[in-house]
């Protein structure tokens, strides 16, 4: 079998597209880069969905935590916490298993107990929690005069917050955003670990990945494959989120914009 | 009440506490490990011998540059895999046959590490060291990096002063330098303790039976068949369980942390430590 052949066999395996039994001899290492990368399109979508849905999230908690309301500032400095304070590993079980126990009560629940919808909504959560305490942190560091000019302008509410509280809080949060949508990408690799079934086989990279490492007893091929995946991935990542700084921070002249410093992370 | 009295200390749920031991054993043993290698590092980074230097750099940059699940499992790994060649090199010399067999790792007899008729707790133990080992350096690292920017933050006429009192360049490191550094730290270092705590469950990825292994396995469904204790599936429970045990933690650190910092920040030549001396006056 050629690398190309293998590249139409197996490109779209992780989907449920193409040949659908893995290798079992022989194994080259164009299998590996082509299984591993095609297990990388769950990663990718895990990532992406939930960290456009958890922006959302982030920016309603981070305003309710600023909020002087108590009925909203307590419920998102609690959901802050008990996402930031737990390991991303626990909660992951702990989700499964809820939602394994919801299904048997309202059968609503029964694609939640599969890694698409479950873990998903997980990591919504999560990235919704880490970004919503650097949004925060941003709103508290909004320069007072910003807000005092959209005063006297007469602005006050929604237009206020729209015109000049968002913008300002995205330029200053921005930075610290991009570590968080770096770390995200990285931190859905637990999504295999985390008990939610890959539905027929469909796994994500580290699936096949450990499929590999299983199968050959060599880690030091497939796993140094799926390092290259996650490090274009991050470089991917940080030229979209650097083209957006540049856009956030356009008005400013070019030696006070900010710059992104990727500054990696562990685990969470 | 008296009967989950009965029911949470069978012999199994015993196993399940003395995880939680395990767990906090981790971090007694890690922390001042990673530390201590993380102080190592730093200084070898700040040396003024070039090689030494280098190492230390070396190993800042290097660890810091791969950040994922992905590395613990290789380095576990190919620690297991490096110890057992060491051993076979040393242990049975005439020993020739290549390691990797096609897709086997194979090493002579004597070499395999833990011995194949050590006991279940030698086997235990092992993988425990081998977890820990692969904590510190990994955590050493990112501390090394946090202490390495801390000694940079020190004011530079602090050191000039000292100099001016004719310290030599190692006292002016362990009197002047060493004891401030700390309040620097503190934030980064306070940060990596919350991000270690929550590195633990990795554990089980690690082969340890820990908490998350005994939570899954005495939540399971239970039928009369097999225990006197039946029940349903009730690891929703369990886990809710360790989340809160985990976020209990976390908290508790938060407040210990944050005395520390006051502590640390008396005196200091820091805003915080300005407001402090401030709100005493």
């Amino acid at each position: 079998m050629t690398c190309w052949e293998t590249f139409l066999a197996y490109a779209l395996r992780s989907q449920g597209i193409g040949e659908h039994l893995l290798p079992r001899t022989d194994f080259t290492i164009c299998q590996q880069v082509v299984l591993i990368g095609s297990g990388m399109i769950w990663n990718i979508y895990f990532g992406a969905v939930a960290l456009f849905l958890g922006f959302f999230l982030a920016t309603a908690l981070a305003v309710a935590k600023g909020s002087r309301h108590i009925w909203l500032r307590k419920p998102a400095s609690w959901f802050i916490f008990v996402f930031r304070g737990s390991p991303l590993f626990v909660q992951f079980f702990f989700a499964y298993f809820l939602f394994l126990a919801l299904k048997n009560q309202y059968p609503i629940f029964s694609p939640f107990s599969a890694a698409w919808l479950g873990a998903l909504v997980v990591l919504f959560f999560n990235t919704a929690g880490y970004a919503g305490e650097i949004f925060y942190g941003a709103l508290q560091s909004i320069p007072k005069g910003d807000v005092e000019a959209a005063d006297a302008y007469g602005m006050s509410g929604w237009r206020r917050f729209r015109r000049v509280i968002w913008p300002t809080l995205l330029r200053l949060a921005w930075p610290a955003y991009t570590n968080e949508a770096i770390f995200l990408f990285q931190s859905t690799t637990l999504v295999f670990f985390s008990g939610f079934p890959a539905a027929g086989q469909m796994g994500d990279a580290l699936y096949y990945a450990k499929y590999f490492a299983d199968k050959t007893f060599n880690p030091f091929v497939p796993y140094p494959i799926l390092a290259g995946y996650f490090i274009l991935l991050t470089l991917a990542i940080t030229a979209l989120f650097g083209a957006i700084n540049t856009r956030l921070n356009r008005h400013l002249p070019k030696d006070r914009r900010p710059r992104l410093r990727f500054r990696p992370q562990l685990l969470r | 009440m008296a009967w989950l009295g009965c029911y949470l200390t069978t012999p199994k749920h015993m196993a399940l506490w003395e995880s939680l031991g395990t767990v906090l054993l981790l971090l007694a043993i890690t922390a001042p490990a990673a530390l201590l290698m993380g102080f190592g590092g730093a200084s070898a980074a700040r040396s003024r011998i070039p090689p030494l230097r280098w190492i230390g750099k070396t190993y800042i940059a290097l660890v810091r540059g791969v950040p994922d699940i992905a590395f613990f499992l290789f380095f576990v790994i190919a620690l297991d895999q490096g110890i057992e060649y060491a051993r076979q090199l040393i242990l049975c010399p005439d020993w020739h046959e290549p390691v990797r067999q096609g897709n086997d790792f194979i090493v002579c007899p004597a070499a395999k590490m833990p011995p194949g008729t050590a006991s279940a707790f030698v086997h235990a133990a092992y993988s425990f060291a081998l977890a820990v080992i692969t904590f510190a350096i990994v955590f050493g690292a990112f501390a090394a990096n946090v202490l390495y920017g801390a000694m940079q933050a020190v004011p530079r006429a602090q050191m000039e002063t000292a100099e001016a009192y004719g310290m030599s360049h190692r006292q002016a490191y362990w009197r002047v330098l060493v004891p401030q550094m700390w309040v620097y730290a503190l934030p980064g270092l306070s940060n990596l303790w919350m991000v270690l705590i929550k590195a633990t469950p990795l554990l089980f990825l690690l082969g340890v039976e820990d908490i998350v292994y005994w939570a899954r396995e005495l939540g399971g469904a239970k039928t009369p068949m097999f225990t006197s204790y039946p029940h349903a599936d009730w690891r929703v429970w369990y886990f809710a369980g360790l989340l809160i045990f985990y976020l209990l933690f976390t908290r508790a650190s938060e407040l210990v942390l944050d005395r520390i910092m006051a502590r640390l920040t008396f005196g200091q030549a820091t805003t915080a430590g300005e407001r402090q001396r401030k709100g005493a006056a």
